[in-house]
């Protein structure tokens, strides 16, 4: 099959607006007629739900959360850029186009990038007109700050809870459906499949997750708004629930996932305690605006960080890039931090660890206007670590904080199964190799306030289906599996928790499918994942009963898709004989350290579909065309 | 439903309400303090006084009435409240932990309704005569109330002066929080003026009862005496 | 460090439940509470017991999902932080800790130490918003908001709506969380139009949720970790009189 991104033609500023005109539109007075399932209610669900339902159709959304005002979009921290130029500082969505094409080190589709580009500055204005709370210059206009990998000011922010902001917007307008009976709601309620009927994506079996109950869901479109898959890692800044089911079990049905080896290390993350530790913590990327990245430049220095004097640090980042310095893109600024501590530099008791410090910028600005810019981060800074940022720098170190890659779609946001659409992180679509700071809540919403809208409403009139209900016998076969999964979970009565499965596979993907990889670490991954799974099924244990509230139930399903999931990883990231962005593979850097990109190898969309339990997934490609940027070696020096 | 209706049967309303009421009740301790204080200025001004009341009939019955009403709503609102507050908590913690709460905010009910029972004994006492009949059938020369004989012979008593001061104390505490709790129910706080409006609040609540408490205190140490100074 | 805990289990939401004592040790100072109950947990499934159910996602304190009321202190004993940044460097070797659901009628226990908060779902549903249709907004800056209303909007809109100002109160009440919405709209232009709409169908939502009724006693604020301002009730409470005064 071959992979037919539907990208419009014309120039490139002009192919949305053209293919906006192109798609076919769905009789007002029968929208009503269309129900739409979507999985997910972070910001691209909750947008997507609520504009749909605006429009007219028919939706039920779901969340494994007890609420929708809980999804993880809710934690990040910095900022959402547009293009609006308010800053007078040369921005435009040419110049926010090509800054997230450079970094994503040329690996995403110009026209989808351009696209989220022009979008950027409607989201603004919806959002402001909800009453989402942006920061404020005293003369009443919005705000801005800067991210890493730009030189202009584009940043819309809310304190250290831009995320939040933007989602509980989106949740009202979500609300304000659900009062209005356009949208159903399912709270703790888990996608575990998708079901096809004719090759169209036609409904989905979930679980309730208070009773147990498995149910089944028929729709005209499914939209997945399921978001990233970092938890792979065990250790990330995801939620804990956060999980790669419902794309995995998608990609199990047919849907190509493309690229699963972009993920991005987040450089700023507070470093690693002790065993038992759950997740990392991340400090926003904007401290990067005032805080120094440095280590000592006596390899082991166990001095306290305030008594090393200033001629015997090193602020790498600085040295190495000097037009950005502390404001490299995120995979740089993670790779030189793992690069110093892997030469012996490294910072406190694990030697995994860099200094951020806010000296400077404390004598420069005064605490008063750092603890207004931070005081939420320092603040939730110490009670994590008992160290007060205002006194001693802090320490961070990278961490798994969001995947690139995803399940593949075309420019209408459609993967290869027919009406199975997927927005925000859980596509592959805008970010390529490497995703900038603030782009990530620019995508969810875009996705979902202003392209899904408008797409599935083409799909909608181009591909007329016959009715559905859940009595087809698709819907029964792919129940009976999903039970048969959860039976087969309660039969292994082991001795091993989930988490220590979780644990042990995310160690070998942090090690070998991490922040670096070469060929021999990833043999070993694929070698070591199926014995791993196989000990899963055969010695796992899980109490309780498939009918009730079961978390260790709930956590055992999760881990045996991240089992399967990370072998697909693992042949991306095997396949990808380059580096580029985020995936850096050890034979292929520069005499200085830096990514080796190959175009004329690997200029390509990876997209793998499932070919059987066991067997290794086919690689269908999709070739980039660029065809107003140069692709040039990223330099941030 | 007319907004006003809407607003009574809802939480806030009934607890602006009771506010409302609240502050009435108390600006009918105030009036009640002033009068009462006119023992200080000896028989003559207080049985004055008590005859001024009593011979406006019409507008002592129009105030008891309205009084009254007052109070029959805010303790009917306070039990109904209560109930409610009870029934949203089914289940009590097994470990209780206050963190601010004032043991005045904790205790409204239970100050409120001994303060109730306190008024009932108080208008036995010296409205009705019932309890310390002796004192109450004080009267003077041209035949009528001497009120003030009344009340100095009836707080002569260890016994009821100690009902007296006990009930001023429990009222102190329900006041405290009472007087600065409106504020906040009414929407008349000020995130910078709440700590003054508080104090404002609990500063009446200890004038008031201090004022009251102050007689039955100074007959019982003899400051204040029976007309010609005898025992 | 060890560690006597006793745990509220229950079954179901029918089942009676009841408090269990655990022992655990080797807890390190540097796990978050969260993380402590995971190495409970581990132990009990490592055993074939069912683990202690209790709610969780972001653990960095925004989600609002974790809920867990620890010695009779939501979220236990440090102010402004949430369960899941509590670390237990905050208690001692030795120590014994209660750990309870959030208790109020409109929050009912669904298992062990999960509630069920959808009642804070519905009052939002009547009214948590501004009635704007997605594209039809005009530009962002044609809007100017001053700096102080702005913020003022922002520490409203902070609520993470986790319910610990309902399982602080003495009575349930969950006046704190419904001001912080009303609030965050009554302080900007955009919240002006459906303004006195808004809080009449939310207060009455969450009346008929079955909470308290607010005594001004501010367990709320006390426990609240993102430090919502009890003002916000007040604003309420006089926006709802004005609301009922002007609305037919």
């Amino acid at each position: 099959m071959t992979l037919d991104s539907k990208v419009p033609s014309g120039p490139l500023a002009d192919k949305w607006d053209k293919h906006r005109f192109d798609l076919k539109l769905v009789n007002p007075a029968n929208k009503r007629k269309f129900r739409v399932l979507i999985v997910g209610s972070g910001l691209a669900g909750a947008s997507a739900a609520a504009s749909l339902a605006e429009l007219g159709y028919d939706v039920d959304c779901f969340c494994y959360q007890d609420s929708p005002r809980r999804a993880h979009s809710i934690a990040a921290q910095g900022g959402i850029n547009a293009s609006k130029n308010y800053q007078n500082d040369g921005d435009s969505d040419f110049r926010l186009f090509y800054d997230t094409i450079k970094g994503g080190d040329f690996r995403s589709r110009e026209a989808n990038v351009y696209r989220l580009a022009q979008v950027s500055t409607h989201i603004i204005d919806q959002c402001v007109a909800q009453g989402v709370p942006f920061a404020r210059e005293y003369g009443g206009t919005l705000a801005n700050r800067s991210f890493g990998g730009v030189l202009v000011s584009r940043t819309f922010y809310a304190r250290g809870a831009t995320g939040q902001q933007l989602l509980l917007g989106a949740y009202g307008a979500l609300n304000r459906q659900i009062h209005a009976g356009k949208v159903t709601m399912h709270n703790r309620c888990e996608m575990l499949d998708l079901v096809l009927v004719d090759g169209h994506a036609r409904g989905i079996i979930t679980r309730d997750m208070v009773t147990g109950k498995i149910e089944r869901w028929a729709g005209d479109a499914v939209v997945l708004g399921t978001g990233g898959y970092g938890n792979i890692f065990f250790l990330s800044t995801n939620a804990v629930g956060c999980n790669v089911t419902a794309s995995f079990r998608a990609y199990k049905r047919g849907a190509y996932m493309a690229n699963p080896c972009f993920t991005q290390i987040h450089p700023t993350c507070i470093p690693v305690a002790g065993e038992h530790q759950s997740k990392l913590t991340l400090m926003s990327e904007s401290l990067r605006n005032d805080g120094r990245i440095w280590v000592p430049k006596k390899k082991k220095d166990t001095r306290p960080a305030p008594s090393i004097p200033e001629d015997e640090r090193d602020y790498y980042l600085e040295r190495i890039y000097p037009t950005f310095g502390n404001l490299v893109p995120r995979d740089i600024a993670s790779r030189a931090a793992k690069n110093v501590c892997d030469d012996g530099y490294g910072i406190g008791m694990s030697g995994l660890g860099v200094y951020l410090d806010f000296a400077d910028a404390i004598q420069r600005l005064g605490r008063d206007v750092i603890s207004q810019r931070y005081g939420n981060l320092f603040d939730m800074y110490e009670r994590i670590t008992g160290e007060d940022p205002y006194k001693v720098p802090m320490r961070i170190y990278p961490a798994s904080h969001y995947t690139m890659g995803g399940l593949w779609v075309d420019y209408n946001l459609m993967s290869n199964i027919p009406g199975l659409h997927v927005i925000g992180e859980a596509n592959f679509s805008d970010h390529g190799a490497n995703r900038l700071g603030a782009s990530a809540l620019m995508q969810g919403l875009a996705d979902g306030y202003f392209v899904l809208p408008y797409t599935i409403g083409n799909y909608f009139a181009t591909e007329h289906q016959e009715q559905v209900t859940t009595d087809h016998p698709a819907f029964g076969e792919v129940e009976a599996e999903v039970k048969g999964q959860i039976d087969r979970l309660l039969a292994v009565k082991g001795k091993r928790t989930p988490a220590s499965f979780h644990k042990e596979l995310g160690k070998l993907m942090w090690d070998h499918c991490g922040m670096s990889r070469n060929a021999k670490g990833l043999e070993q991954v694929l070698q070591r994942i199926p014995e791993l799974r196989q000990e899963f099924w055969e010695n796992v244990s899980v109490t309780g009963a498939g009918m009730e509230l079961n978390q260790c139930l709930e956590r055992a399903g999760r881990v045996a898709d991240f089992l399967e999931f990370g072998e697909v990883m693992a042949h991306d990231a095997l396949g990808r004989g380059e580096s580029c962005g985020a995936h850096l593979r050890e034979e292929y850097v520069s005499e200085d350290g830096e990514a080796k990109r190959d175009d004329d190898n690997y200029c390509y969309v990876a997209a793998w579909e499932y070919q059987g339990d066991g067997k290794e997934p086919a690689l269908h490609k999709e070739e980039l065309v660029f065809e107003n940027v140069e692709l040039t070696t990223r330099s941030y020096k | 439903m007319s907004g006003l209706t809407r607003c009574l049967g809802s939480s806030i309303g009934r607890k602006g309400l009771m506010g409302i009421t609240g502050i009435l009740l108390s600006l009918f301790l105030i009036a009640h303090l002033i009068g009462n204080l006119l023992v200080f200025a000896g028989q003559d001004a207080v049985n004055h006084y008590a005859h001024a009341l009593k011979a406006n009939a019409a507008l002592l019955w129009f105030m008891r009435g309205g009084l009254f009403l007052v109070f029959a709503t805010h303790v009917y609102l306070a039990l109904s409240l209560t109930a409610e507050n009870r029934r949203a908590r089914p289940v009590k913690y097994v470990q209780e932990h206050t963190q601010v709460a004032s043991l005045a905010s904790r205790t409204m009910v239970l100050t409120g309704l001994l303060v109730l029972a306190y008024l009932i004994f108080h208008l036995l006492h010296l409205t009705k005569g019932v309890i310390g009949h002796e004192a109450w059938s004080s009267k003077l020369p041209d035949g009528s109330q001497d009120v003030y004989t009344m009340v100095v012979l009836g707080f002569k008593s260890p016994i009821l002066s100690g009902v007296y001061l006990v009930s001023m104390a429990l009222l102190y505490l329900h006041l405290s929080h009472g007087l600065k709790s409106f504020w906040q129910s009414l929407g008349w706080n000020h995130p910078v003026y709440r700590p003054l409006f508080e104090k404002i609040g609990t500063g009446l609540a200890a004038i008031l009862v201090i004022g009251f408490a102050s007689i039955p205190l100074t007959i019982l140490l003899g400051v204040i005496q029976l007309p010609g100074g005898g025992n | 460090m060890k560690l006597t805990l006793h745990i509220w289990r229950q079954k179901d939401a029918q089942d009676k439940g009841g408090m269990v004592r655990y022992e655990v040790d080797g807890v390190s100072e540097h796990s978050s509470f969260l993380e402590m109950l995971d190495v409970l947990n581990d132990g009990l499934i490592e055993k074939g017991q069912d683990p202690v159910a209790f709610d969780s996602d972001c653990r960095e304190g925004i989600c609002g999902m974790c809920s867990l009321v620890i010695n009779g202190r939501p979220h236990g004993p440090w102010t402004a932080t949430t369960v899941c940044q509590l670390h237990m460097r905050a208690y001692r070797d030795g120590d014994t800790i209660y750990i309870e659901p959030w208790r109020a009628k409109s929050f009912p226990v669904l298992k062990d130490l999960i509630v069920d908060r959808s009642s804070f779902d519905r009052i939002q549903q009547a009214g948590g918003y501004v009635s704007v249709n997605t594209g039809n907004a005009v530009d962002a800056n044609c809007l100017p908001i001053g700096k102080p209303a702005a913020d003022q909007a922002f520490d409203a809109a902070h609520c993470i709506g986790c319910g610990a100002c309902v399982a602080a109160c003495k009575n349930a009440s969950a006046m704190l969380f419904v001001s912080a919405k009303v609030g965050q709209f009554a302080v900007l232009p955009q919240g002006q139009t459906e303004r006195k709409e808004r809080v009449l169908s939310m207060v009455e939502q969450m009346d008929k949720e079955g909470f308290g009724n607010c005594t001004n006693q501010y367990e709320c604020e006390a426990a609240c970790p993102k430090e919502i301002s009890a003002d916000f009730m007040r604003m309420m409470n006089l926006d709802y009189f004005k609301s009922s005064a002007t609305t037919s």
